[in-house]
C-alpha cells in the first residue's frame, strides 16, 4: 500500500514507512507512515498525546525508532543523533524553544557550524552579518550580539527559526511555531516556509489552528493514539472531516461514565471575574455529577479552576462550596471546606519527583497523619497503601521514588494524594494527559466511581472523547467566557467544537 | 555571550588579539567587561593599600615571589574553568597535583639522569589519565562531577600516600637543571609565570575562537538544547576533563620543581582555592559564561590577599575571612550585574521585536 493516498506529482523526498516507537510499556507510535514531497508543505494534525512531538523527535534524530523504515531521496535514512539529521538537511523548530540563553543570538543560530576564517577561527563578525541577514529575510530586527536571555517567548521562536532557516534545510519540520507568533510574524514564517517550498524543499508544519493548516499545507496527514488515520490533500478534505478523523473512534465504549444519583449542589460558582482572563463565569456541580470544561488551549480553563481554589485571586463574583461562601485567594480554607484541584503539570505542581510514593501520596494529609507534629512512617505507610491499592498504582514499591514510575501511575499518585483529603468536589486538570490508553480508562473508571459516591467532579480535559464520554453536562470556554452549556444529549464533536472555536454559540 | 570576547582581557592579560577592528561592541560585551575590569581594580586597591603601609611590597623581589606564588593556582584555575564552563566541577585537582608531584620526585629517584623535558611530558600524560578517568567515570556512571570527582580526590590522594608510604624527596634528589625551572627568571619574570601566562592565553584563545571552544559554553549553557544541536555532549565533557587533569599534572611537576621537598602531602586543600579563584573571577558556577582571564585574574588576586595580609601584619586567621568575603562580594556583584542586564535586555527586547 503507498504510503500516501493523495495522488502524487512527484517522488517523495523524504518517507517514513510502518515507523513504531516505545517507552517502556507505552506506545508513543505504531504503523506511522509520511511522505513530504518537496516543493510541498504537509501539515500533521492529531489530539494532544496523538504522537506528532514523538515523530518530530524521531525526524530530529533525538529519538531512534524501534521499528520502521525512512529513506531520503530513495536512499535509506539512518539518524544515529541530531547531528546526522542535520548533515542530512533536516531542520526542526521545536515547540519550546531550545536555546543557550548565555550565548549570542547569533551563536545560538549557528552553534557547530560558526563561519570560520584563517586556522579555523570562529569568523564572529561574518557570523553576525549572516544572522542580520536571516533576520532581514524573516522582516524582524534582533540584535545578533545580544544574549539569547531575555528574550520575548516570541523572539526566541523567531531566532529558532532563523536557525533552521540557516541550515538551508531541505526539510524543514515545524512543532508548533506560532503558537507565540502574531498575527504580522505568522504571515512572515509562512512566507519563509512558502519561499523554501519553492527552491524544493519540503515542509512539515504541525498546528492545532486549522485556518493556519489548510492556508500554508497542500497535504495534511493525521494521527490518533500514536497511529496513522490517513493522508490526503487538504483541497479534498473540509475542517469538519478532519476533526472527525482526529477525534473518530467509539467514544461510549471507551469512557464509560455510570448513571449516578443526582444530589445537591456542591460547587457554587457566580459571575467569577478576573480581569483580562475570564469573565462573568457562572456554573454550578452537583454531588455525583462529572461536568466537563471544554474548550481550547488558552480558553481560560484552567485560570477558571485556579481561582475557585483559591491559587490565584478574582476581581469579581463568589464561589460557594455546599451553600457556604469561601474566602478568596485561599486554597487552605479551600481544602478544609472539600475542595481538591489535581493540577495540568503533575510533574511541576502535582508531585515531588524524588520523593517515595508514600511520601507524595500523604503530602496532603501530613497534618492530619502527625502525632505531636511528628510524621512516623506507619501511619504514612498505611494511608499510602490503602489509596494506591484502591487506584492500582502499579508500583514496585511503596518506597520508589515517583520519577521513576510512568506517567500514567504518577498521575495516579497525585489523585491518591487528593483523594486521601477525602474532598466533597474534585477539580481535576486535564486527567488523562500524556497517559496511555488503558492506564486511561482506569482513571475514567475511577472518577465515575467517585461520582457514583456523591463527589462533585469538574473535569477539564482537552480530549473530546474524554469529555464526551464522561460528562453529564458539558461547559464550553471561549476566549474567557462560558459560551454555552450542553446537556449529555445534546453534546457531540460539532457542537463542542463549534463553540470552543466561538462558532455558533448560544451564550 | 562572552566573558572571552571582551577586548579588556586582551589588553589586561596580553593574550593575542583576534578581535583586532572589531567595532561596535555590544551593550552586553561591555557589561560583561566590567568584571575583568573591577578585578583589575581590586588587585590595584590592594596593591596601593599594601605599598602604603610597606613600599616593599613593590620591590622587585616581592613581585617576583607574588608572581611565582601564584604561577600554579593560575594554571589551575584555567583547567577548572574549562570544566566549570560546562556545568561540571573538578575537585579532584589538588590530589592530582599531589600525585605529579611526587610521581615527578619517584621518576627522578629511579633515573637520575632523565632529561626534565620527558619529566614535563610524564607529569602531563600522568595528569591526563587521572582526568581521564574523572571523564569516564561521569560518562559511565551519569554521576554527577562533584560526587565523582570528590570520590577521586580521596582516591587520587589514597594512592599517592600508598605510594610515598610516609617517604619524602628532597631537592638534592633531583637534578639542578630541573629545579632550576622552577626559580629561573627570564628578564625578571619567574620562568613558571611565562608558563602559566601561556597556558592562559592558549585556553583563553581557544575558547573563544574554536568551535569546539564556543561548544563548551553551549554545553554549560543549556545541556538539553546542546545534544538537540548536535554536539558531542559526552566527548566533549571527557576531554574538558582530560584537559584539567594535564593541566593539573603540569601544575604538579612545576610544584615539584618549584619547592623541591616533596611528600604525599603535597597541594591538599588546594581544589577549593582553585574553585574561589574562578568563582571569584566571574567564571559562572553554573556554567555557560566566565573566561579564564577572569580566573587567572581570580588566582592572582587570591594569592596577593595572602601576601598582602603578611605585610600588612594581619593575623593569618583573617585571610580565610577575607576570601570568603571576597567570593561573597564576587557572587553578589553577579547577581546585580545579571539583574541590570536582563532589565535593560527586556527594555532593548520590547524595541527590537
Amino acid at each position: 500500500m503507498s504510503p500516501d493516498t493523495g495522488e502524487s506529482t512527484s517522488s517523495p523526498l523524504l518517507v517514513l514507512d510502518d515507523i513504531a516507537k516505545s517507552f517502556g510499556a507505552v506506545a508513543a507510535l505504531r504503523g506511522v507512515r509520511l511522505a513530504l514531497h518537496s516543493g510541498e508543505a504537509h501539515a500533521l494534525v492529531g489530539e494532544n498525546g496523538a504522537g506528532k512531538s514523538t515523530l518530530v523527535k524521531i525526524l530530529a534524530g533525538a529519538h531512534a525508532p524501534d521499528s520502521g523504515r525512512m529513506t531520503l531521496d530513495g536512499k535509506p535514512l539512518l539518524l544515529r543523533g541530531p547531528a546526522d539529521a542535520r548533515a542530512a538537511g533536516i531542520a526542526v523548530i521545536y515547540q519550546e524553544p531550545t536555546l543557550f540563553p548565555d550565548l549570542s543570538v547569533a551563536e545560538n543560530i549557528f552553534m557547530g557550524r560558526q563561519p570560520l576564517r584563517s586556522l579555523r577561527r570562529v569568523d564572529t563578525r561574518a557570523m553576525n552579518r549572516a544572522a542580520e541577514q536571516l533576520f532581514a529575510r524573516l522582516g524582524v530586527r534582533i540584535d545578533p550580539a545580544r544574549p539569547a536571555r531575555g528574550l520575548s517567548i516570541a523572539d526566541q521562536q523567531l531566532v529558532e527559526i532563523a536557525k533552521a532557516l540557516s541550515f538551508d534545510a531541505r526539510v524543514l519540520v515545524m512543532d508548533e511555531p506560532t503558537a507565540a507568533l502574531s498575527g504580522v510574524e505568522v504571515d512572515r514564517l509562512f512566507g519563509v516556509a512558502r519561499s523554501l517550498c519553492e527552491r524544493g524543499a519540503a515542509v512539515l508544519f504541525i498546528s492545532h489552528r486549522f485556518d493556519e493548516v489548510f492556508a500554508l499545507c497542500q497535504r495534511l496527514t493525521v494521527l490518533r493514539d500514536g497511529a496513522w488515520v490517513s493522508s490526503g490533500r487538504t483541497a479534498d478534505l473540509s475542517v469538519d472531516e478532519v476533526v472527525r478523523r482526529m477525534v473518530g473512534r467509539d467514544v461510549d465504549s471507551l469512557f464509560p461514565k455510570q448513571e449516578a444519583v443526582l444530589r445537591d449542589t456542591l460547587l457554587e460558582v457566580r459571575g467569577l471575574t478576573r480581569a483580562g482572563v475570564f469573565s462573568d463565569v457562572t456554573f454550578s456541580v452537583r454531588g455525583g455529577e462529572i461536568v466537563a470544561l471544554a474548550g481550547l488551549v488558552g480558553a481560560g480553563r484552567s485560570e477558571v479552576a485556579r481561582a475557585v481554589f483559591g491559587v490565584d485571586r478574582y476581581d469579581a463574583g463568589e464561589v460557594l462550596v455546599a451553600g457556604r461562601a469561601l474566602p478568596p485567594g485561599n486554597p487552605g480554607r479551600a481544602i478544609a471546606a472539600g475542595l481538591a484541584l489535581v493540577p495540568e503539570d503533575r510533574r511541576q505542581q502535582g508531585l515531588v519527583m524524588e520523593l517515595s510514593v508514600e511520601r507524595n501520596a500523604t503530602l496532603a494529609r501530613r497534618a492530619a497523619l502527625a502525632r505531636l507534629g511528628l510524621l512516623f512512617g506507619g501511619a504514612e505507610r498505611a494511608e499510602a497503601r490503602r489509596w494506591t491499592r484502591r487506584l492500582r498504582v502499579k508500583t514496585s514499591r511503596l518506597t520508589a521514588a515517583v520519577g521513576t514510575l510512568s506517567g500514567g501511575n504518577q498521575q495516579k499518585v497525585v489523585l491518591a494524594k487528593w483523594l486521601a483529603t477525602h474532598p466533597r468536589v474534585l477539580i481535576i486538570d486535564e486527567p488523562t494527559r500524556g497517559i496511555d490508553v488503558g492506564t486511561k480508562s482506569e482513571v475514567h473508571r475511577l472518577l465515575s466511581e467517585l461520582a457514583g459516591e456523591g463527589m462533585a467532579i469538574l473535569m477539564i480535559s482537552s480530549e473530546l472523547p474524554e469529555v464526551l464520554g464522561m460528562a453529564d453536562r458539558v461547559l464550553v470556554m471561549h476566549e474567557g467566557r462560558l459560551v454555552r452549556e450542553l446537556s449529555r444529549d445534546e453534546a457531540d464533536e460539532t457542537s463542542v467544537m463549534l463553540a470552543a472555536t466561538g462558532q455558533g454559540a448560544i451564550a | 555571550m562572552s566573558l572571552s570576547d571582551t577586548g579588556v582581557a586582551e589588553r589586561s592579560t596580553g593574550a593575542p588579539s583576534a578581535g583586532a577592528g572589531r567595532s561596535g561592541r555590544g551593550l552586553t560585551e561591555r557589561l560583561l567587561a566590567v568584571r575583568e575590569l573591577s578585578l583589575l581594580l581590586a588587585l590595584g586597591a590592594l596593591v596601593l593599600v599594601t605599598t602604603l603601609r610597606n613600599d616593599r611590597f613593590l620591590s622587585g623581589q616581592s613581585v617576583k615571589d607574588l608572581l611565582l606564588g601564584c604561577a600554579i593556582l593560575v594554571i589551575l584555575a584555567v583547567g577548572q574553568t574549562l570544566v566549570i564552563v560546562t556545568r561540571n566541577v573538578d575537585l579532584s585537582v589538588g590530589s592530582i597535583l599531589g600525585l605529579v608531584a611526587f610521581a615527578t620526585g619517584e621518576l627522578f629517584l629511579a633515573a637520575p639522569g632523565t632529561p626534565w623535558p620527558v619529566a614535563l611530558v610524564t607529569g602531563v600524560a600522568l595528569g591526563a589519565v587521572c582526568g581521564a578517568v574523572n571523564g569516564g567515570l561521569i560518562a559511565v556512571a551519569r554521576v554527577p562531577a562533584l560526587v565523582i570527582t570528590l570520590g577521586t580526590l580521596y582516591a587520587f590522594r589514597g594512592v599517592d600516600y600508598y605510594w610515598a608510604a610516609g617517604q619524602q624527596i628532597n631537592a638534592a634528589d633531583m637534578p639542578r637543571s630541573f629545579l632550576r625551572l622552577g626559580n629561573q627568571t627570564v628578564l625578571g619574570v619567574p620562568v613558571l609565570f611565562l608558563v602559566a601566562l601561556v597556558v592562559v592565553a592558549v585556553a583563553g584563545y581557544y575558547l573563544r575562537s574554536y568551535r569546539s571552544g564556543r561548544e563548551l559554553y553551549a554545553i554549560g549553557s543549556e545541556p538539553a538544547a546542546a545534544r538537540l544541536s548536535g554536539i558531542p555532549v559526552g566527548r566533549r565533557v571527557l576531554a574538558v576533563f582530560v584537559a584539567s587533569g594535564a593541566l593539573a599534572g603540569l601544575a604538579g611537576v612545576l610544584y615539584a620543581a618549584r619547592f623541591g621537598t616533596l611528600d604525599a602531602a603535597a597541594g591538599t586543600g588546594l581544589e577549593l582555592q582553585v574553585v574561589a579563584a574562578a568563582v571569584v573571577g566571574g567564571v559562572a558556577i553554573f556554567g555557560g559564561s566566565g573566561s579564564v582571564y577572569g580566573a587567572a585574574l581570580g588566582a592572582v588576586l587570591l594569592t596577593m590577599i595572602g601576601s598582602s595580609l603578611a605585610v600588612l601584619r594581619i593575623d593569618p586567621f583573617w585571610q580565610q575571612a577575607v576570601v570568603g568575603a571576597l567570593i561573597l562580594a564576587a557572587i553578589g556583584l553577579d547577581r546585580l550585574l545579571a539583574l541590570r542586564m536582563a532589565a535593560r535586555l527586556r527594555g532593548r527586547s520590547a524595541h527590537g521585536a
